[in-house]
């Protein structure tokens, strides 16, 4: 992989989740050292390369990264965080307050941002806060901006403000590199646009000379190949409705997560939610499961009935399953055996009043680790000894112990090698072919069209289509998910 | 033998000698005090005495381990023991004292002194679960840190004991509960409970290896569980012999191996104890799975209130009085046995049966060096060395691991 970034130019980077954009991010932050990757990285025609773990080396060669989580402390001022590990001080150690101030004051005004100096961080909104990141960076004299998916949690005004800030700094002859999801903003900012796909390197052209479509093409172009196996099953009528859902934040009150969410599920259907990071997938089907607190509106009907699902326990009352994104952290108990991660949300099942049937227990359990193949000697195994795909396959079991209806996956392939894959495909063929019906949410576009019989599409919170699996293609589902659907409507 | 069999012997020696790590650690300081003593240390009369002194504080540590097992702490434990201690001897002396020749007129002064204790220990048992209900509560629902409540409790109960003693010592208690804390059971009676003992580990082996065939499941080589019972019965028939050598089986190490073992049943064998195991794992899996947390959490915390009020009438019966300093730091020899015993305390493991060898670990060390006849300081100086290494070994082991 290799292009070339001009001084004082917003280059923009695009491509699908896993692409390698944060792969990139991290080398070029010494985040990753020089001993873990190959090639080299020339800035202002010098070569660089950070030490393991020194990170502050690619902050003064003039390289600063403005994250996605914002990395300040909201307990301190604005000028406390700007010049965090930098204090001008004075008899040894002594804060230089005023000059701390003036210095910030300076800073603000150069570059024509508008925060307030001394106020403590955790007041100030989102869109702020990341001003205070880029002052931070400026501050520092760095060459080049890397801003990675900046307008993630901004609303439209607070876009519209850092384009005008990041414009300013172009002037000013800093160089920006622009990663995000968003492709009109590519069209809005930036002067380059560099297109990855999975870890290399497909294009760097200027953003003049090209447009949404041919973007979407070269960031998902790839062969399908035979990697789905295929299934016969009749699908029968709905019986999962989702209506006019609405989801609030329960930590900043006036954002919406989840927006005008209608859809249904049938009996035998596997119905795929497409989407990129952040664009409220996982948000939906937590919620569904009952666990993103109580700001929830619209009507959930099971088999006819309208059902309330307040928490894990009354989705599973309900024979609703979720399998969720992060099995590490959310879906097991790295340190206990395989069987105990099993059997956990089954326990009434083999437990009387202080007794538990330890041997149905693990002739259940066992039933299961064999059907879908877990590798290991034994179900006495800790879940953390094993790979990837094993893991999931854990999971899965888990909540297919439980009966589900219907069974929510949520990226069930995620960090898992091709064979695994495969076999996680052909058990969720299986489960259909038994009348489960099953929602899976994907970051890989393939791997959606390949499996699902209808896949919905979600951006920035709402459903922007519903395609059955005869239309959709990559580049609709891109479109959509990218909410370019507009112009999707005037081509077609 | 080839190398290949050689390195996975040897493998198999070094993960035995870490399981048994602080049975091996229990091990070298018995033999170290023993020579150090001459040989009083091992003495019938010397290992009588250190049982029931490692008992009090084991009965703590049965409940602590699942509080520490849940990723909590509780700093209560030895002034909430202090305080039902306290009400205990009231109870005796300044309440029951007059009120049961009032209610039981045609009794013996023996029976209702029997009476008194046994009114006390319901009174002070209710209490207990009233005082792990407040904590719990605060804990599991109003979301407060355990560490705070429990530092509060700390605080709280250690007062109580002060308003309940008015800072003097409450005594004479009944006969009868002295003897709950100091009894011997008789030493007929003592082979008897040997020969049940022994009779229940070998039909429970027979009966699971049965079970586990009725299930198809290969089962381990019958040897190799006649071994493992046979070892576990010759431990309690030769503690049972030497304590039938001096005096008998004492009461109160009685009452705790009934606890013990039946927390240790509850940790592992119903689903209370596996979702303690679960939460302290894994607190957002363990909801997800569709596991009240809040309700596990809560019990766990009550179960802990109630080991106190039987420590706390145990310690009273041992001191034959409710004092104004009875209990403290108890709370922290109790983390300390956990601790040794092999509880993390990230939450998630440990087990009763580590944490009262830990206790163990711990009564021999006090024990031991008292024999020695060694100034009162260098008993808490080496106890917290001990303790100190004891989290060392557990944090090498677990960087050897990853």
């Amino acid at each position: 992989m290799s292009f070339n970034v001009k001084r004082g130019e917003i280059h923009g980077i695009c491509g699908e989740n896993g692409a390698g954009k944060s792969t990139l991010m991290k080398i070029l932050s010494g985040v990753y050292p020089h001993e873990t990757y190959t090639g080299k990285i020339m800035l202002d025609g010098k070569m660089i390369s950070f030490e393991k773990g020194a990170i502050r080396q690619a902050i003064e060669s003039g390289i600063s990264i403005v994250y996605q989580e914002l990395a300040l402390n909201p307990f301190s001022t604005v000028g406390e965080n700007i010049f965090l590990g930098r204090e001008p001080v004075r008899f040894g150690d002594v804060i230089n307050w005023n000059d701390l101030y003036g210095r910030t004051k300076e800073l603000l005004k150069t570059y024509g941002l508008e925060i307030p100096f001394g106020e403590t961080v955790g007041n100030l909104g989102v869109g702020k806060q990341q001003m205070v990141e880029i002052a931070k960076s400026l501050s520092e004299e760095a060459k080049v901006l890397i801003l990675d998916e900046p307008t993630s949690a901004l609303n439209e005004f607070e876009v519209n403000t850092l384009h005008a800030i990041l414009r300013t700094l172009k002037e000013k002859g800093v160089t920006c590199v622009y990663i995000s999801h968003k492709l009109e903003e590519f069209f809005q900012i930036t002067d380059t646009v560099t297109v990855l796909r999975d870890g290399q390197h497909v294009a760097t052209l200027p953003t003049a000379e090209t447009d949404t479509d041919k973007l979407i093409a070269m960031m998902v172009g790839r062969e399908m190949t035979e990697r789905f196996p295929s299934r016969k099953v009749e699908i029968g009528e709905p019986v999962f409705t989702v209506k006019d859902y609405k989801v609030m934040s329960t930590e900043f009150m006036d954002k919406t997560l989840l927006q005008d969410v209608s859809f249904d599920l049938k009996k035998g259907e596997i119905l795929g939610i497409a989407g990129l990071m952040g664009s409220g997938r996982t948000e939906l089907v937590t919620s569904l499961f009952g666990e993103m607190g109580k700001q929830v509106a619209g009507t959930i009907t099971l088999n006819g009935k309208e059902i309330n699902i307040n928490s894990a326990r009354d989705a599973m009352n309900h024979n609703i399953g979720l399998v969720p994104e992060d099995r590490k952290t959310l879906g097991l108990i790295l340190e206990q055996s395989i069987l105990k991660n099993i059997s956990l949300p089954s326990m009434d099942r083999f437990s009387g009043f202080m007794h538990i049937d330890k041997n149905k227990e693990l002739d259940e359990s066992r039933k299961f680790a064999k059907s879908l193949r877990i590798k290991t000697p034994n179900l006495l195994v800790p879940a953390e000894k094993l790979s990837g795909g094993n893991q999931q396959k854990v999971v899965i079991s888990k909540w297919l112990m439980t009966n589900p209806d219907v069974l929510i996956l949520d990226d069930p392939t995620r960090g898992i090698d091709v064979g695994a894959k495969y076999e996680i495909y052909k058990l969720m063929n299986d489960l259909v072919e038994r009348g489960v019906s099953i929602i899976m949410i994907s970051s890989e576009l393939e791997e959606v069209l390949g499996m699902s019989d209808r896949i919905m599409v979600m951006c920035e919170g709402h459903s922007t289509g519903i395609l059955d699996i005869k239309e959709a293609t990559q580049e609709k589902i891109m479109a959509l998910a990218t909410a370019a659907a507009q112009d999707e409507k005037e081509t077609s | 033998m080839t190398t290949e069999q050689n390195s996975a012997l040897l493998k198999k020696v070094k993960h035995g000698l870490k399981d048994y790590t602080v049975l091996i650690a229990l091990g070298l300081i018995w033999i170290l005090f023993s020579i150090l003593t001459n040989g009083i240390f091992l003495k019938p009369r010397n290992i009588s005495n250190l049982f029931r002194q490692a008992s009090i504080i084991s009965f703590l540590a049965t409940g602590m381990v699942l509080v520490i097992v849940l990723g909590n702490i509780d700093l209560s434990v030895g002034s909430v023991v202090g305080f039902l201690s306290a009400v205990t001897a009231f109870l005796q002396v300044k309440v029951f004292y007059d009120l049961m020749p009032r209610i039981f007129p045609a009794m013996t002064a023996t029976g209702q002194g029997i009476m008194s204790t046994i009114f006390t220990i319901i009174v002070v048992l209710l209490l207990a679960v009233v005082i792990g209900v407040w904590q719990g509560s605060l804990i599991a629902y109003l979301k407060i840190p355990a560490f705070i409540v429990t530092l509060g409790g700390m605080q709280l109960f250690r007062g109580g004991v002060l308003g309940v003693t008015q800072g003097k010592t409450i005594s004479p208690v009944d006969s009868s509960l002295v003897s709950i804390a100091q009894g011997y059971v008789s030493k007929p009676l003592g082979w008897i409970i040997a020969i049940a003992v022994v009779g229940v580990i070998f039909f429970t082996t027979i009966l699971g290896r049965n079970q586990k065939k009725s299930y198809g499941f290969e089962i381990p080589m019958m040897w190799k569980d006649l071994l493992k019972a046979s070892v576990i019965s010759g431990i309690v028939v030769i503690y049972i012999m030497i304590m039938n050598d001096y005096r008998g089986i004492q009461i109160p190490v009685l009452i705790l191996a009934g606890i013990a073992l039946l927390i240790s049943y509850i940790s592992t064998n119903t689903r209370f104890g596996r979702y303690a195991y679960a939460v302290g794992g894994n607190l957002e899996a363990t909801r997800l799975s569709g596991i009240n947390i809040k309700k596990t959490i809560f019990l766990v915390h009550v179960l802990m209130g109630v080991l106190s009020g039987v420590a706390g009438i145990i310690l009273t019966g041992y001191v034959a009085a409710g004092t104004v300093n009875a209990g403290q730091n108890y709370e922290l020899d109790t983390i300390a046995s956990c601790v040794i015993g092999g509880t993390s305390l990230m939450g998630g493991k440990g087990t009763i049966i580590g944490a009262m060898i830990g206790s163990l670990i711990m009564a021999s060390i006090v024990n031991g060096m008292s024999v020695m006849n060694m100034e009162i300081f260098w008993q808490y100086v080496v106890k917290g060395l001990v303790l100190i290494v004891a989290v060392y070994i557990d944090v090498i082991s677990n960087k050897q691991k990853s």
